[in-house]
């Protein structure tokens, strides 16, 4: 356990560890999250109340969940940032926070196709949609942020900071919009009860949230790798991976 | 800073070399006061744009007294929570440019009690007073004797939040030659609970409903602020130090 923890400080053990999970977690993602949405837009039963409508769920709220536990999980990056100063972490940031910023987006879209049938309107200054917009500033900080500084080292550490900051604000952000003004339904899953959808809508859900879960791994490793190899270009190991004819991002990024 | 300071620091603690925390507190404190006295237009800028804000919307959106009534607490607040933050840039960047912030970061007592005695000279320079003219500004937007009122209780509570954690992101970006855009986009989303809450207080206090609930829980979130603002904003100053 430990060992793998130091060896987390490697970059170019990084690489190649990363490089060999890639393949599996883009092929059970695809998998996973194309048999959720196709039974869950073809095979699932109708909504006795929204009809079909109600099918955008299926890509709805994997992007929301997973808009939400990106940011958590940067906000854990962060901390081990601060407190152990490893590389790996502040990489992750800066790898996430884009792909956590798109999800955000593609849920506030999805969220406004799915409102205009069953609300009658795209946008309501709905509590949930709101802390999703929120979120999503949030992000923007993060991101603009770790571009404002020349020096990486405190980029890396100032995000941190950011990010846990703004993880404590989440759950006051969160109740106080709630209080505000609500019109969303309920959270659809949650941990301690037991769903009240039938297993045909909810399994296929859980399927294409997994998935979703697994392509955010694959993205965010790829990303890494990248950035990984941007950091280390002057080392030999990246010399010598690309006089082998390696390193495939760094050709179509044009590094 | 003065002779003074050091002068009074030792008779009041004749034992000792360095000064206790309490006595550096009040040291920084009075530093910064005595300086935005002496900087009069950093003094009034917040204020007047406090003001212009405010009287934006009846000319821009309305200037009927049933909308105003109904928007003034609104108005009110975030002209309040813009102001406080245009004047949140020049909390550190003086110091920052100067060395001082370097020295503060060198002395004994933890940086935290530092930056919470500049965080608490902001908001008396700038908090405060925005309180102090609402009555007059709620009164132009047809506000009732018991809305302002609530209105002012909100702002009393709520403007040293504003500067608590907009003292986190003054911190984060004092190093930086653009910081001001950016710091906006930091900061707001983290001040929405507190313009939340505060507006909807007044709201609340309108609709004849007991508001000391209202009132507990932005009490509650300024000590949350309080404890874990001046914690981030140290550990921030220390990594925007580290770059320069």
């Amino acid at each position: 356990m430990w060992q793998f923890f130091h060896k987390l400080g490697s970059p170019k053990w990084f690489y190649g560890i990363a490089g060999r999970f890639m393949p599996w977690l883009l092929g059970f993602g695809l998998l996973l999250a194309l048999a959720g949405i196709v039974w869950g837009l073809a095979f699932a039963p109708r909504d006795y109340l929204q009809g079909n409508s109600y099918r955008i769920i299926f890509i709805h709220v994997p992007t929301a969940f997973l808009a939400q536990s990106v940011y958590m999980m940067m906000a854990v990056a962060g901390v081990i940032t601060l407190v152990w100063k490893m590389k790996l972490a502040d990489v992750f940031v800066r790898a996430a926070a884009p792909v956590g910023a798109i999800l955000t987006v593609l849920a506030l879209f999805t969220g406004a196709v799915w409102g205009k049938p069953t609300w009658g309107t795209w946008w309501i200054w709905d509590a949930r949609l709101t802390s999703m917009l929120i979120l999503l500033f949030l992000y923007l900080g993060i991101i603009g942020l770790a571009h404002a500084y020349s020096d990486e080292k405190t980029a890396a550490r100032a995000v941190a900071v950011l990010a846990v900051v703004g993880v404590v604000n989440i759950p006051i952000i969160k109740y106080s919009v709630e209080w505000w003004n609500t019109l969303h339904q309920p959270a659809t899953f949650k941990l301690t009860e037991k769903p009240t959808m039938v297993p045909e809508m909810w399994v296929p859900l859980l399927l294409a949230v997994l998935g979703t879960y697994l392509l955010f791994g694959w993205a965010a490793l790829y990303r890494m790798q990248t950035e990984v190899l941007r950091r280390e270009r002057r080392t030999r190991w990246v010399k010598e991976l690309i006089a082998a004819g390696g390193g495939s991002q760094l050709k179509s990024r044009g590094a | 800073m003065g002779q003074q300071e050091s002068m009074s620091v030792r008779v009041l603690d004749p034992v000792t070399t360095s000064p206790g925390l309490w006595q550096s507190m009040i040291a920084v404190l009075r530093r910064d006061l005595r300086l935005s006295v002496r900087q009069k237009q950093d003094l009034l800028n917040p204020l007047l744009f406090f003001v212009m804000v405010v009287a934006l919307f009846p000319l821009g959106v309305s200037p009927e007294s049933d909308f105003l009534r109904e928007a003034g607490a609104g108005i009110l607040w975030v002209g309040a929570l813009l102001a406080t933050l245009l004047s949140l840039d020049h909390l550190f960047r003086f110091d920052y440019e100067d060395g001082t912030l370097e020295q503060m970061a060198l002395q004994p007592q933890p940086l935290f009690v530092l930056v919470l005695a500049k965080t608490l000279a902001h908001w008396l320079v700038t908090g405060l007073p925005l309180v102090i003219l609402t009555p007059m500004l709620g009164m132009m937007l047809f506000l009732d004797g018991n809305s302002v009122a609530v209105l002012c209780l909100t702002l009393l509570i709520g403007t040293p939040v504003l500067s608590l954690i907009g003292s986190v992101g003054a911190a984060l970006t004092v190093g930086l030659r653009a910081g001001g855009v950016l710091l906006s986009l930091l900061v707001i989303p983290l001040y929405i609970p507190v313009l939340i809450f505060g507006t909807g207080t007044v709201m609340a206090a309108a609709g004849g409903s007991d508001v000391s609930g209202h009132l507990a829980l932005m009490a509650a979130i300024l000590v949350l602020a309080l404890v874990l603002a001046p914690l981030a904003a140290a550990v921030a100053l220390k990594i925007s130090l580290s770059a320069s």
